[in-house]
């Protein structure tokens, strides 16, 4: 059987691409990648493959506020193109950087439709840069999270606490669409810091479309996908796949079945 | 025009909540922050419509609001206005033109600003807040205005002068020493009367006078940063030490104690074929596996972060990764180390005008270093940060290893390659690096030195690179770092000869002089030899990266520099000179050691009390709030994290990459350093930091006689005899030891210039030597963590402890004079057997938990695990030949505690004895207390909660 495809798009500041491209392999799919200046010349397309990723980093140095400079080239160059992709029911996950851009252009929760931004990941209130583990649990049913109850992965990022309007909020309750909320050790939600690590509004660390297929996560799926980076791992017994590869397999699961 | 973003009232404004906070507690001051916001002044003219797509995108309109050419106003308060000198390249400014230019409109050039609303506050408090907290005024102006502030201001810029430069000629050969002397200062140099008679007589050989640019270029050769002339230099010192008096020559203190171990060592079974270049790249490159070798740097970049503790970090850091990047053909960054020296960061005394307030310095550094290493996405895993009031002057070290395939570690430019820089574009940026790093600060120093770096110009260049070499379109490759293009084009066709026509670089700014082009600092630049026929592939790389590439020129094979400006010769140098000509210093140089003898000690004390204090001191206090700043998961590699433990939060003593997936072999990092042992001697200061390097390596599962290392000597002045003295017995320490120790020294670095010069004074640093320790772990499931991992475990402690508390953080805590006792020494025929020991123990997976004894001694390597794990400890110290104050808190080298499982003492202890090691069992793992004994009576019983309290408070921002 032929593997599914899984993009991963880089762009000037990208860094977790390598780490998001072996998670894609490891969970079964045939990863490539391109830089955003291949797809805009058209020497990489994107109607090639079946997953989309956007991964971390820091796009364009975050100036002007992160991934705004990488959203607007998505959504100037390839805005059409994204829009087929992601009306055709193919998948794309952002996650941390990633999920920045893909907010900011508005593929994400899009609750009036694509490319009207109506919520957005803005300064940690500690004020700093983070990087630590965190706890989350599966807030609502999705394909990506599908098979997770709680879940542990690192947070590495200075702009990633969830912010939208009052009724975006309810609206995004109401339609289900947070997936991942940050908790204690005990599973309880919280905006307790350092649990919750950014201050984001009822503990929100991941969430998807209406039509669930494009999914945004601040932490760092790709950075736990083998025990050994665990940072506990020479204390507790822990099984050698790591929780983060859940994600991906699910993914790779789902374009296996339907995206063929 | 102008477009101003700031938050809306319901968001929450994190950038006024710290200046808010700073200002209450690093001012004093009841100022009011009303509102902070930016300002992207945009040189350009658009239509309302476009100005508001502009603005549109610049802002995010869930969180902010954006205004256009608004008047500046907010009744009732000081409108504050800060940015970047005209001269410094801001980074973000190029982003505002990007995002520009990406919606398709026209700009000529951006800058951001940054604007602050301050109420309840007086004007001469307003200028405190400005030169105390927001600008840096060696890179930043502010302005300041009641209510308003003219926004016309903020969009000057920096002018640019549209006429051709050309060189000029210097008259040197027939200028008298008064004259020569001069031409040296004015020119800034740093040559001496010596090396400007040498140079007067290489070019009355020539019958010419030179040009500025041939000046600059021998200047920047020759300066004692790149061609290290203290330590090539011919020195006899006269020793006193405890065995009486004598006198030494060294021929080359270089090549007689860092190159005469590492040439010894090499010649051993562990490192017979592992040593794969050493001293001669920009890195020094070992063995990893079959196929894979591993680059290790670590730079200084000191001067630039008391100027301007941002930027001068994130361009040391951003530099030391451009060496390995440069060495070989090229490596991958796997991880960054950084390690810093400042004063304490509640410093009370007055500070002399021109020095940055320690807190400010440690700050910006850290920022600086968090900013480029995390946008870089290289994993910062490793380092650490001694406080003394001694560093007004801060030490800023900043290190990088990277991997390297085989093929690839060696390099070899040819006659007719291309003279290629790839990266950022030239400007007259950092100007006099070379120079100005070899002489001391003075008030005023030029801060054309200083820059601003950009970490993304250098990720675009790195992504370039390492895909350009993999298909192997270079045959060589180095860094521009101190001396720009004189320095890399300098060192690369040392051996063949270049031509290089100037005016081919891409420039920042017109209107530069050819020797300031071929002189440039300016960030984010490599020089590769590029084969012509590679050159057009080599260009859709960079087009596709988005970086710039330019030919310059070509390695010929005359060994000659020529330099062009528009096709006319502005310099001709032969190679031999230029490398070679400079007199080889004669100096002398004396050394005594300053130990004082013990004076009465009070008999009864309150150890816990001390114990919390020293947990407490900076130097040895949690630097989590450090460490978190990082981003050390990227890469998604770090097995064993700069914090370990039950909580994630225990201080770890080396940290763990896998650089390969899938593969069993790791990579350990880890450093050490004790200024403290240098105030009294700076031989057992440089053998204690290889040990306490080593022990950490060992401690957590590495070998100690399969560790390189790398020096980096930090010292005052060395012109006069005794600084020089203790420079010699340092780097005879780092020979005795390491020769015994079997650890080759593969690269290194000296920064002998470390003081500041107000009038009349001078503010040294103490002697610091910093040793960096690398090791391959062939099975990374061997490796071990320092928390205490059960209850009911035995207590190990390993190595001899003797009464060392000269130089200790004891006699600190306690009030004593910091130089009373004996300096702690290192005993390497007796420390091999006991890294023999421990490293056997742990292959025998007889061992939970091991951390290696260093500041604080044995209290507080105790305290530290039992925090770490969350498990209590009872330990008795027996009735030893010393007292309870030295068994405690002695800081004797080469010492370890070990938890060893229960069950398994006998074979643990047989080990031991087996490789002839000293070592005691001491207590066992046990509840949520740690407990001390001495012959029974309990003289340390505090909660382990406190005493993590205790060590996490005083650092916890």
């Amino acid at each position: 059987m032929k593997k599914p495809k899984a993009l991963v798009i880089r762009a000037a500041g990208t860094n977790c691409n390598n780490e998001t491209a072996l998670a894609f392999e490891l969970a079964g799919a045939v990863a490539e990648q391109a830089h955003i200046s291949e797809l805009i010349k058209g020497t990489k397309k994107l109607e090639d493959c079946h997953m989309l990723a956007i991964p971390g980093g820091f796009s364009y140095g975050d100036d002007l506020g992160s991934g705004k400079i990488f959203a607007n080239q998505l959504s100037i160059n390839l805005g059409d193109q994204l829009r087929e992709f992601i009306e055709s029911g193919k998948l794309v996950i952002g996650i941390c950087n990633g999920f920045q851009v893909i907010i900011k252009m508005g593929l994400l929760p899009a609750l009036n439709g694509l490319y009207a931004q109506d919520a957005t990941l803005t300064n940690n209130d500690s004020g700093k840069f983070e990087d630590r583990w965190v706890w989350m649990k599966t807030e609502n049913s999705s394909l990506f999270t599908k098979g997770i109850g709680k879940i542990y992965l690192p947070v590495n990022h200075g702009e990633g606490k969830f912010v939208a309007s009052k009724e975006t909020l309810q609206q995004l309750k109401k339609d289900k669409l947070i997936k991942l909320t940050y908790t204690d050790e005990k599973g309880r939600e919280t905006t307790h810091y350092p649990e919750n690590p950014n201050g984001s509004v009822m503990g929100i660390a991941a969430v998807t479309n209406k039509e669930g297929n494009v999914f945004g996560i601040m932490p760092h799926p790709e950075k736990f996908v083998t025990r050994y980076t665990h940072p506990r791992w020479k204390r507790e017994n822990l099984p050698e796949e790591g929780d983060g590869l859940r994600i991906f397999g699910n993914m790779v699961e789902y374009a296996e079945e339907k995206l063929k | 025009m102008w477009i101003e973003v700031k938050s809306k009232e319901s968001a929450r404004d994190v950038r006024k909540e710290g200046l808010q906070r700073a200002i209450k507690e690093d001012l004093g001051l009841k100022a009011e922050v009303l509102e902070t916001s930016d300002i992207y002044a945009i040189d350009g003219s658009y239509s309302t419509k476009e100005a508001e797509t502009i603005g549109k995108a610049m802002s995010d309109s869930i969180v902010q609001d954006f205004g256009i050419n608004k008047q500046l106003y907010t009744k009732g308060a000081w409108i504050i206005i800060v940015r970047y000198k005209p001269q410094i390249t801001d980074p973000s400014g190029q982003s505002v033109l990007k995002m520009v230019e990406d919606l398709g409109l026209a700009a000529n050039n951006a800058t951001i600003i940054q604007k602050y609303a301050v109420r309840n506050a007086t004007k001469e408090q307003v200028e405190m807040i400005c030169k105390g907290l927001l600008a840096n005024e060696n890179t930043q102006q502010f302005g300041y205005g009641f209510e308003t502030i003219n926004a016309n201001s903020l969009l000057t810029r920096a002018s640019e002068k549209e006429n051709e430069e050309a060189a000029q000629t210097v008259k040197i050969s027939k200028a008298p020493d008064r004259e020569l002397q001069r031409i040296s200062k004015d020119g800034m140099l740093s040559l001496s009367i010596d090396e400007m008679k040498a140079v007067q007589a290489y070019f009355r050989k020539l019958r010419r006078e030179p040009t500025d640019v041939e000046l600059e270029t021998i200047a920047q050769t020759w300066s004692e940063h790149c061609k290290h002339k203290t330590f090539n230099s011919e020195i006899e010192i006269e020793i006193t030490d405890s065995t009486g008096k004598r006198t030494e020559k060294i021929r080359n203190l270089f090549k007689e104690t860092i190159v005469a171990a590492t040439s010894e060592i090499a010649k051993r079974k562990e490192w017979k074929d592992n040593l794969i270049s050493v001293f001669k790249d920009n890195a020094g490159i070992i063995r990893f596996d079959d196929d894979n070798c591993i680059a290790f740097k670590v730079e200084t970049h000191n001067h630039p972060s008391a100027l301007d503790p941002y930027g001068g970090a994130g361009t040391g850091l951003g530099g030391v990764i451009r060496d390995v990047l440069g060495a070989g053909l090229g490596a991958k960054p796997i991880f960054n180390t950084d390690v810093f020296c400042f004063a304490n960061p509640g410093y009370k005394e007055k500070l002399p005008p021109s020095i940055l307030h320690p807190k400010r310095i440690f700050k910006g550094v850290v920022a600086g270093v968090r900013d480029y290493g995390n946008r870089m996405g290289i994993p910062t895993i490793n380092g650490s940060i001694t406080f003394h009031d001694s560093y007004l002057t801060p030490l800023v070290y900043c290190g990088t290893a990277g991997i390297i395939p085989k093929w690839a570690a060696q390099k070899e430019a040819k006659t007719g390659d291309l003279i290629v820089v790839l990266g950022g574009k030239t400007g007259k940026d950092g100007l006099h690096g070379a120079t100005f790093s070899s002489t001391e600060l003075k008030e005023g120093t030029a801060t054309s030195v200083v820059q601003i770096g950009n970490a993304i110009e250098e990720k675009k260049m790195l992504d370039a690179i390492l895909d350009a070499r993999d298909k192997k379109l270079y045959t060589a490759i180095t860094d521009c770092g101190a001396g720009g293009f004189s320095s890399a084009v300098g060192e690369m066709g040392e051996e063949l000869g270049a031509e290089v026509e100037l005016t081919n670089a891409p420039l920042k700014q017109k209107g530069m002089k050819p020797w300031e082009i071929w002189l440039s600092e300016s960030q984010e630049r490599m020089i590769l030899a590029v084969p012509e026929k590679s050159l057009q592939k080599l260009k859709e790389i960079c087009e596709r990266e988005g970086t710039s590439i330019a030919a310059i020129g070509k390695f010929t094979s005359s060994k000659k520099l020529i330099l062009k400006n528009k096709g006319q010769i502005v310099a001709q140098l032969d190679m031999g000179f230029l490398h070679d000509g400079f007199p080889r210093q004669k100096r002398k140089a004396v050394y005594r050691e300053n130990a004082k003898k013990p004076t009465g000690r009070s008999s009864s004390q309150n150890y816990a009390e001390i114990l919390k204090k020293i947990l407490g001191m900076p130097s040895i206090a949690s630097k989590e709030w450090v460490i978190r700043q990082y981003d050390h998961e990227v890469q998604a590699n770090t097995l064993l994290k700069p914090l370990t433990g039950a909580r994630n939060d225990g201080p770890s003593d080396a940290s763990v990459v896998r650089p390969i997936f899938g593969s069993k072999k790791g990579v350990a990092v880890s450093n050490g350093i004790n200024p403290r042992y240098g105030m009294i001697s700076s031989y057992w200061m440089a053998a204690s930091a290889i040990d306490e390097a080593l022990r950490n390596i060992v401690a957590t599962g590495g070998s100690a006689s399969r560790t390189a290392i790398l020096d980096n000597f930090c010292w005052a002045n060395t012109e006069g005899p005794e600084k020089l003295g203790t420079l010699v017995m340092a780097a005879k320490a780092c020979k005795d030891i390491a020769t015994a120790y079997g650890t080759p020294f593969i690269s290194g670095k000296d920064s002998l210039h470390n003081e500041t010069v107000i009038g009349n004074k001078r503010l040294p640093i103490p002697d610091t030597l910093l040793i960096s320790a690398i090791t391959v772990i062939d099975n990374i499931e061997n490796t071990i963590t320092m928390d205490l991992k059960k209850e009911g475990s035995s207590i190990y402690l390993i190595g001899e402890t003797k009464d060392e508390l000269g130089g200790s953080h004891y006699n600190e805590a306690s009030g004593k004079p910091l130089e009373e006792g004996n300096v702690p020494r290192v005993d390497a025929e007796k420390g091999k057997k006991t890294f023999a020991a421990v490293e056997e123990a742990m292959n025998r997976k007889t061992v939970l938990a091991c951390h290696d004894l260093s500041e604080g001694g044995l209290a507080v390597a105790m305290a530290e695990m039992c925090f770490a794990g969350g498990i209590g400890a009872e330990i008795e110290l027996g009735g030893s030949a010393i007292t309870d104050t030295a068994a405690l808190f002695s800081e004797s080298q080469t010492r370890f505690l070990a938890e060893a499982e229960s069950g398994k003492e006998g074979e643990f202890e047989a080990t031991m004895k087996k490789n002839g090691c000293a070592f005691g069992r001491i207590g066992k793992s046990k509840g949520r207390t740690l407990a001390i004994s001495s012959s029974g009576k309990k003289i340390i019983e505090q909660d382990i909660d406190e005493l993590k309290e205790a060590w996490q408070r005083p650092l916890r921002w």
